[in-house]
């Protein structure tokens, strides 16, 4: 856990405790600017949780999160989103009755680039930076396939559709990382693939570091290049795809005592 | 006879929406000089409407008084509207930023008639001077990051305290210059002249807004972090101290003018059919330019999920403090006016009872409806006020009690049969959002502004 | 399994917590406001204990009257999640229909009426009882009649309609109430169905005869305090029991954690939230009748301002829970009579709710309130 300049996340003695009950204990991560790393275990395991200290919505009880060399423990979510992390959410959390174009477009508040005032008055300030954000939030849809689906309330899109809306939000708070959890979840097998590629081409589009969650093995082992697993609050094992398939405590942990020396 | 008259304001009433929709519409209209000549000609219109032409009147002395509560309504809902149907936050305490806004902006024109200054004066420096206080001890805070709210309440507090006695000070330093032009009831002086008391109108009107709104941040900035129901409670408290304060206004407060629970008498009433308007137009147009920005679309997120609010880099507390104060200040503004119309000020007017009208009107034109609570208001002015009143009129004593028999009901029918209010989230015309349209296929090109973007 | 326990069992780690900054300007503040406030009662105390003792005992008084309107406000809250506006109305019915059966058809003279051959001490007791029974039904009666008509088909709908609904039943009844062929606008003198005894603490406890003065400085107190006291602890201690105990209770309990949970378990929602407001009601109504005794005048709009102090009660003692909803009458009573003997008598609704406010303010869900989580 060597801090390098190119580190762009690095978390240390991450430790949650709700009550006595530890969700989260030592957890270490590094992310280097540029990686695509998945952070996977059982259920349970607390991999919601350090999303959430990560993203500020849980204070830890120990440890530290530093982004770009600046400590993140402490600050508001608002704030955190500000420096550049962004994330989506396992169970689906869009503006439900606002339309797609609008659930993009909040993302564009904290560098909207007009004041109340100029908004009231609708000088051409307003006109004009309105205009850039409603074209930039249209091409954010586009990409996602959703550019015909704008002016739809969020709730009425299917749960594939939803899951990529919200990815196409938190891309709209001009993220250096972003945070994924179960990008792929409630997805039919073709979504998935379209998913994966999806992540691949906003990865180097968009030149960002990715952290995602994920249930589906063959997601998690098709798009990361590095691995880190969790258990009961702890990380069990990092490493590569294949390194990872062959640990004896992750298949532990996914399938019970014993099942290691069966597999 | 009755039933004439009755069909006949029904037949008025609706014209004026329209005509008020009408309005709006051409101020939305994108060319310049439409936009000027329909607003000079509106004005016109309803200001022949209301002349007496040597005894016919088109809107009688009863319809006008009408529209100008309705009015004054319009501008409260729609103020709470922005705070519970935008923002989500459930607030009982419109009402008394209502009787704020109406008592102090009453107190500086009773007193401006009566050869004292120092209600405009002190309102007017407190205001202002607070305002830059609390902005600045706000940033100071800003830089410090992370101080609890109790303790940033507290320093506000003091701060506004000190301007408020600032400005009383200075107030009574400047008064006595002022008084000998000021005159007396009996002899106006020069600053007693229609067009200066239009002036001193005008300003008592945008100070109590300003005064409501600045109020409401004081309040606002610990309470509005308790959670949702507790919060209304908390607003509810609100309004019943402040209604205190009204009763023992002579009393614990130093207004012997205000007269304490028997009520202020004398107010002069300057609001006219211009005035009226003009202020609820102006509320209109900045809540939906509001509403349809940047702000707007924060604001509304913290309502629809507070945590996904929050990771979109939303800064939760100030969106509530924002749409708040934005509502009490058009509150405040509503109450001025009404002052100005009825003339007498009664505590009983801001009491408990009646601080359910503005969350009735809003949840019955549907929350997060503007085009909803602008008709609503209006509706309900004219049923409760117009309709049941005429109706009622025959059945003597028991009359005002047999209008609060029939509301209620009305209000349990209209509940049950459609609970989402009578437009939900729709709105019309000047009021929705600009529909944009889908482009086509333009990825390819664009993708260089995207990546410049992000 | 055992891995679960055995690893994550572990104490939290010790932090060392970082003051937030200022945070002194907050506590001082309101450090201040309550020494202020302990220093003026407590001067006061020692300036003239009886007087004080004789504001804490008409505190006593209305506090235990909220504590059994509180009641029906927490439990109400509890299971449906409504504020019931119109319970303090409720708590009017129950006054007005005893002040009928006394009045008009004197209901309380039944036992002497029928039976001449018992003790007038005893018969006064059953009489009594009997109005009051006759009170706590028809409130009964009328919550569940108010539940079926206007809540329970709102029930799927947003909660804001559901408390308009309850804003129009409480108009409804306060205006109804008022016309002339019902109970009329005006006050109406109340006809107790049993007569105010009052005794005076000073050396010893002394009877007051009819038109005879306490001496002065002697603390006067009535059998009604005695009364409505023991009528308010046992109705704490009778929902205490029905709550933890019976088996309604339980399925009150359930209800209010998780309906669809409860419906499948077999409950039928429905009914247990009717009982809840029945037995709410019922309360209600026992406070009204006790509350007309002790104040002796009644009108339509009585129930507002003690409906609204209740219900501030139940929420500074905790929303939707029992205890804390009698907790927080009580110190509500004595902010009022407190404030009406040190400060002024139009000062003590504004005097209760800053109370509120600032309680919600330190503990922001009430004194035995659940801290509010929500899961991400």
């Amino acid at each position: 856990m060597t801090t390098t300049p190119s580190t762009l996340l690095n978390v240390r003695d991450l430790t949650k405790f709700f009550g006595g009950l530890g969700a989260v204990r030592n957890f270490d991560l590094s992310l280097q600017k540029g990686d695509l790393s998945g952070l996977i275990g059982p259920n349970g395991a607390g991999k919601t949780t350090v999303f959430n200290m990560i993203t500020g919505i849980y204070v830890p009880t120990a440890g530290d999160i530093t982004f770009n060399d600046t400590s993140v423990v402490g600050l508001e979510p608002f704030e955190i989103t500000r420096l550049g992390i962004a994330r989506t959410f396992q169970n689906i959390r869009l503006f439900s009755n606002l339309t797609v174009l609008d659930n993009v477009r909040i993302a564009y508040h904290p560098h909207a680039g007009y004041s109340l005032p100029d908004g009231i008055f609708r000088n051409a300030k307003f006109d004009s930076k309105e205009r850039e954000l409603t074209e930039q939030a249209q091409d954010f849809l586009a990409i996602f396939g959703l550019e015909n689906l704008q002016n739809e309330v969020a709730k009425n899109l299917p749960y594939g559709q939803q899951r990529r809306v919200e990815i196409a939000r938190a891309l709209a708070c001009a993220p250096r990382l972003l945070l994924l959890d179960e990008p792929a979840a409630g997805m039919n097998p073709k979504e998935i693939l379209e998913l994966m590629d999806l992540i691949h081409f906003i990865h180097d589009r968009f030149d960002l570091t990715i952290l995602l969650i994920e249930h589906q093995m063959r997601v998690v082992m098709g798009i990361c290049r590095y691995i880190t697993v969790m258990d009961f609050g702890q990380v069990i094992a990092r490493g590569r795809p294949k390194e990872i398939q062959e640990n004896e405590r992750v298949i532990e942990a996914y399938l019970g005592k014993g099942a290691g020396h069966a597999a | 006879m009755e039933l004439g008259f009755l069909l006949g304001s029904i037949v008025k009433i609706v014209a004026i929406l329209g005509y008020l929709y009408g309005l709006l519409w051409v101020l939305a209209h994108p060319n310049r000089w439409v936009k000027y000549i329909g607003v000079v000609v509106a004005f016109g219109v309803v200001q022949l409407a209301l002349t007496n032409f040597g005894g016919f009147q088109i809107l009688t002395n009863f319809d006008s008084g009408l529209l100008f509560q309705a009015c004054a309504m319009t501008m409260v809902a729609l103020g709470l509207n922005l705070i519970y149907g935008f923002n989500g936050q459930f607030s009982l305490g419109q009402w008394g930023f209502y009787g704020i806004g109406a008592y102090t902006a009453a107190d500086i024109t009773w007193r401006w008639i009566n050869g004292d200054a120092r209600g405009l004066l002190v309102v007017g420096i407190g205001t202002i001077l607070g305002g830059v206080v609390l902005i600045y001890i706000g940033r100071w805070l800003n830089r410090l990051r992370g101080v609890p709210v109790l303790s940033s309440f507290t320093l506000y507090l003091i701060g506004a305290i000190l301007a408020g006695t600032v400005a009383v000070i200075i107030a009574n330093a400047i008064n006595p210059l002022l008084v000998p032009l000021l005159g007396t009831s009996s002899d106006p002086g020069m600053l007693n002249s229609p067009v200066a008391i239009q002036v001193v109108f005008f300003l008592a009107i945008v100070f109590a807004g300003i005064f409501a709104a600045e109020v409401s941040f004081l309040f606002g900035l610990p309470v509005l972090t308790l959670g949702s129901d507790y919060f209304g409670i908390a607003t509810l408290g609100f309004t019943i101290v402040v209604n205190v304060l009204m009763i023992n206004s002579d009393t614990i407060l130093p207004f012997p003018e205000m007269k304490g629970g028997r009520g202020m008498v004398g107010i002069p009433k300057l609001t006219t059919w211009f005035w009226a308007f003009f202020f609820m137009v102006a509320v209109i147009i900045i809540m939906r330019n509001l509403i349809h920005s940047s702000t707007g679309r924060a604001i509304i997120s913290v309502r629809e999920d507070e945590v996904a609010a929050k990771a979109m880099g939303i800064d939760i507390a100030g969106s509530k403090l924002m749409a708040f104060v934005v509502g009490s200040f058009f509150a405040g503004i509503g109450g001025g006016v009404y002052a100005h119309f009825i003339g007498f000020l009664s505590p009983g007017t801001f009491g408990f009872l009646q601080s359910f009208n503005p969350l009735i009107i809003i949840v019955f034109g549907g929350l997060g409806s503007m085009t909803g609570t602008i008709a609503a208001s209006f509706g309900w002015i004219f049923f409760l006020e117009g309709l049941l009143r005429v109706l009622l009129s025959q059945m003597g004593t028991e009359a005002p009690t047999w209008r609060f028999v029939l509301y209620p009901i009305t209000l349990l029918l209209l509940m049950l049969i459609r609970p989402q209010g009578l437009l939900g989230n729709v709105e019309w015309g000047f009021l929705k959002t600009k529909m944009i349209t889908p482009r086509g296929q333009r990825l390819t090109e664009k993708s260089d502004a995207v990546a410049g973007g992000a | 399994m055992q891995q679960l326990t055995g690893s994550q069992q572990v104490m939290p780690p010790v932090m060392k917590k970082k003051r937030p900054p200022l945070a002194w300007v907050g506590q001082g503040f309101f450090l201040i406001l309550a020494v202020g406030v302990a220093v003026i009662l407590i001067s006061n105390l020692i300036r003239q204990p009886n007087l004080f003792a004789q504001f804490f005992i008409s505190g006593l008084q209305l506090g235990f009257v909220y504590a059994m309107i509180a009641l029906g406000y927490t439990m109400v809250y509890g299971i449906v999640k409504l504020i019931n506006f119109a319970h303090g109305d409720v708590f009017m019915v129950g006054a007005f229909t005893s002040y009928f059966a006394v009045a008009r058809f004197g209901l309380h003279q039944w036992p002497l009426a029928a039976f001449p051959a018992i003790p007038p001490g005893l018969g006064v007791v059953i009489g009594s009882i009997t109005v009051i029974m006759l009170s706590m039904v028809i409130c009964a009666l009328l919550a569940v009649t108010i539940e079926r008509v206007a809540y329970k088909p709102l029930r799927d709908a947003p909660r804001i309609t559901a408390l308009i609904t309850a804003i129009g039943v409480s108009f409804f009844l306060e205006y109804f109430g008022a016309l002339n062929f019902v109970y009329s606008p005006r006050f109406i003198p109340y006809d107790r169905p049993f007569e105010v005894v009052a005794w005076y603490i000073k050396d010893g406890i002394h009877l007051i005869r009819p038109g005879e003065a306490p001496p002065d400085g002697a603390i006067t107190f009535s059998n009604i305090l005695v009364i409505i006291m023991i009528a308010s602890i046992l109705v704490q201690l009778f929902l205490q029991f029905l709550v933890r105990r019976t088996k309604i209770g339980i399925a009150m309990r359930a209800s209010s954690y998780d309906k669809p949970a409860a419906r499948l378990m077999g409950i039928n929602v429905d009914s247990v939230i009717s009982f809840t407001f029945a037995i709410g009601a019922a309360f209600a109504g026992l406070g009204g009748v006790l509350y007309a005794i002790a104040y002796s005048s009644i009108w339509t709009q009585l129930g507002i301002l003690p409906g609204l102090k209740a219900f501030v009660a139940a929420v500074l003692g905790g929303i939707g829970s029992i205890p804390g909803a009698f907790v927080g009458a009580l110190i509500m009573g004595q902010a009022e009579a407190m404030t009406m003997g040190y400060i002024s008598t139009p000062m003590r609704d504004a005097v209760a709710f800053s109370i509120l406010i600032i309680v919600l303010l330190i503990r922001p869900t009430g004194i035995f309130g659940e801290p509010e989580k929500e899961k991400v």
